[in-house]
């Protein structure tokens, strides 16, 4: 860091410019052959990288790894109401929020357990349908044919909509008595005695489900259809010529060239879904049913309901824990296989 | 004078370059591919239904949030009618009354149109640097900003909700509940994906052009901008798309950084419920009013997200 101090040259030490020393009469091939005596500009190069991502750098520091640090701190301290406004007097208290956080048997520890739970069956469920789902339209979608762009910007809506304009329309729908779903499955199909309480109760889990679908596919359908336009037709036509089926070349050639893409976008969707907020806020507000109570919801709840940051700040910290395992985990398996392929 | 002409030149070889390598993804005079053989019947037959039922599945919630935005409030209290019985405009002049829906407009916009600015010119000095330097660190960098975007955004708020109102007792800054704190958290989220994006982006813009153009003399930063940013147009523009559809959309920040004065749409539409009513037409007006611009820019600009995607983040 200290290159960037040194004064920087005035100009950079090029050579005479070619079109300088020569005019008109030189030659094409010989401007070709730069000369790059480089070496006094070499302190300037070196610093030169920093000073790009020195914004970049302060802005990570200043937002997120500061922060993530006081966290850490905050976690081991006794951080209650009365000391919001002055942290830095509030007590050590070791291990406590921790021991109250994994105390299963406390109600504290239990409704984290659960809500961890809830979001891990969540999450296996929404990156799974949302994968499934974005990779058969993409695939199905891979061929031109006649309103494939119009359908494309149509799929896409859900992504492009600021999420609350589309949550709060999903839990619009999904009132009892003048949503659109109970019209569909009780007024209209007769598939119900009665309206079902979809924001309310255990159903409020398949609700999450579903919103968290319609939203993420998208996602996946926009990457894996980018990802397919790069597979060289002639893979494809080849497949053919050797006689095989649609089934034979999406598992022999469009699967595997999207595995590397694949690996990243599940990742992706994992931790998005895992740490989903917006959701289960939007349509259920602070305090969601319990079948529907995510992780973040859950935590950003437990801190500000009672003001204890202290508690709230050991409970992200083991959120953090787990997504570093997992992730490193995955990485793990997924390097290994790709290794095995190459 | 003779110096411009081969800057010229790498200009003009740089435009070429990206229309020929990143093929146009929404092109519409695409060449329909004839496939040796046609895909069988049951292939088109499967492809219909499935994508019927998909557009129907992603389009209800647009149809209902569209339809209901032109019902009276009896209409939409009563059991849900697919079209409406008296077509009115009426929410859409009420829902600026009701909650104070333009200052709501005006904040999500300055705070995201501002933490967009600053994230994508940022991002392209950063990207920058990774793609063209190889300095130490650079490993460390890329792998610290990308697990950043890991990270759940409950993990920041704590801290940085409290750093925010220490700051403020002992500085007298009001960061807290301000526009430029919300403009600064909101810019990191979009960085580390905008630099990854980026970098791949910027990877793919041969080298030789910007070293030519520090051969012609343009210092480094007049290669950045004269050749390495206009070839990577595409790519800019889909980050700069991503990054306003982050912090217009952004909702758990919003719900706990903001006042009154500076509260965003994200939290502004939930005014519209009471405790005893929810004007739900005028919910769905306002959630028109603030979907419109950001689908519509997108749709406009999704084939550069694309064609970013494309050659970028996906290789």
């Amino acid at each position: 860091m200290t290159a960037l101090d040194t004064p920087h040259p005035p100009h950079p030490p090029h050579p005479p410019h070619p079109g300088d020393a020569a005019p008109a009469d030189g030659p094409e091939p010989g401007r070709r052959s730069r000369p790059r005596p480089r070496l006094p500009a070499r302190l300037r190069r070196a610093g030169l990288p920093y000073l790009l991502l020195l914004p970049a750098l302060l802005l990570e520091l200043l937002v997120h790894l500061v922060p993530m640090a006081v966290g850490i701190v905050m976690s081991f301290k006794e951080l209650t109401q009365q000391y919001i406004r002055t942290w830095g007097d509030a007590p050590w208290a070791g291990l406590a929020n921790f021991r109250v956080a994994v105390d299963f048997d406390a109600p504290v520890g239990e409704a984290l357990l659960r809500s961890f739970g809830v979001t891990c069956a969540f999450t296996v469920l929404s990156v799974g349908l949302a994968w499934v789902v974005g990779m058969a339209a993409a695939v199905l979608m891979q061929e031109n044919f006649r309103g494939r762009g119009l359908l494309r910007a149509l799929f896409l809506v859900p992504y492009a909509l600021p999420v609350y304009a589309a949550v709060i329309t999903w839990s619009f729908m999904l009132q009892r008595d003048n949503g659109l779903v109970n019209h569909v499955l009780h007024e209209q199909l007769g598939l119900t005695d009665s309206p079902t309480f979809w924001l309310i109760g255990d159903n409020s889990f398949v609700s999450l489900v579903v919103v968290s679908v319609w939203r993420t596919w998208p996602f996946a359908f926009l990457i894996l259809m980018a990802a397919l336009q790069n597979i060289p037709r002639e893979l494809y036509e080849a497949a053919q010529v050797d006689g095989a089926g649609i089934r034979q070349q999406l598992r022999r050639i469009t699967l595997p060239s999207l595995r590397p893409v694949n690996q990243v976008l599940v990742l992706v969707l994992f931790l998005w879904t895992f740490n989903d907020f917006n959701v289960p806020y939007l349509l259920f507000g602070k305090a969601p049913p319990e079948s529907a109570d995510l992780i973040s919801l859950h935590i950003y709840q437990s801190s500000f309901a009672t003001w204890d940051f202290g508690a709230g700040s050991a409970m992200s910290v083991l959120l953090l824990l787990f997504l570093l395992v997992v992730t490193a985990g995955y990485l793990l398996v997924t390097g290994r296989g790709r290794k095995h392929d190459g | 004078m003779a110096d411009t002409a081969p800057t010229a030149d790498a200009r003009t070889a740089v435009r070429k370059a990206p229309g020929a390598r990143t093929p146009r993804v929404g092109a519409r005079r695409e060449p329909v591919r004839r496939s040796p053989t046609a895909p069988p019947r049951s292939f088109v037959w499967t492809r219909r239904i499935v994508l019927t039922l998909l557009a129907v599945f992603t389009a209800t919630p647009v149809y209902v949030m569209l339809s209901s935005s032109l019902k009276t409030l009896d209409d939409v209290t009563g059991s849900f009618r697919w079209f409406p019985g008296d077509l009115t405009v009426q929410p859409y002049l009420d829902i600026w009354e009701t909650v104070p829906l333009a200052r709501y407009f005006l904040n999500s916009l300055t705070v995201a149109g501002a933490a967009t600015v600053c994230s994508v010119v940022i991002a392209v000095f950063a990207a920058y640097a990774v793609s063209r330097h190889r300095f130490r660190g650079r490993r460390v960098f890329t792998v610290t900003v990308l697990s950043t975007q890991m990270f759940p955004g409950i993990l920041f708020l704590l801290p940085l909700f409290l750093i925010f109102v220490n700051i403020g007792n002992t500085t007298g800054i009001a960061l807290y509940g301000s526009r430029g704190a919300l403009i600064l958290t909101y810019l990191t989220f979009t960085l580390p994906f905008s630099i990854w994006m980026l970098v791949g982006y910027f990877d793919s813009i041969p080298r030789d052009l910007d070293e030519a153009a520090l051969v012609d003399g343009c210092g480094p930063l007049g290669a950045l901008f004269r050749v390495v940013v206009p070839a990577a147009t595409p790519g800019i523009v889909a980050v700069t798309v991503y990054s306003f559809m982050t912090a217009w959309g952004e909702v758990l920040f919003a719900s706990v950084m903001t006042n009154g004065e500076t509260r965003t749409l994200a939290i502004g539409l939930q005014g519209y419920a009471t405790q005893t009513q929810v004007y739900w037409n005028q919910v769905m007006a306002a959630s028109l009013v603030a979907s419109v611009p950001i689908v519509a820019g997108f749709l406009l600009l999704q084939r550069y997200l694309v064609a970013g995607l494309t050659a970028g983040a996906v290789k």
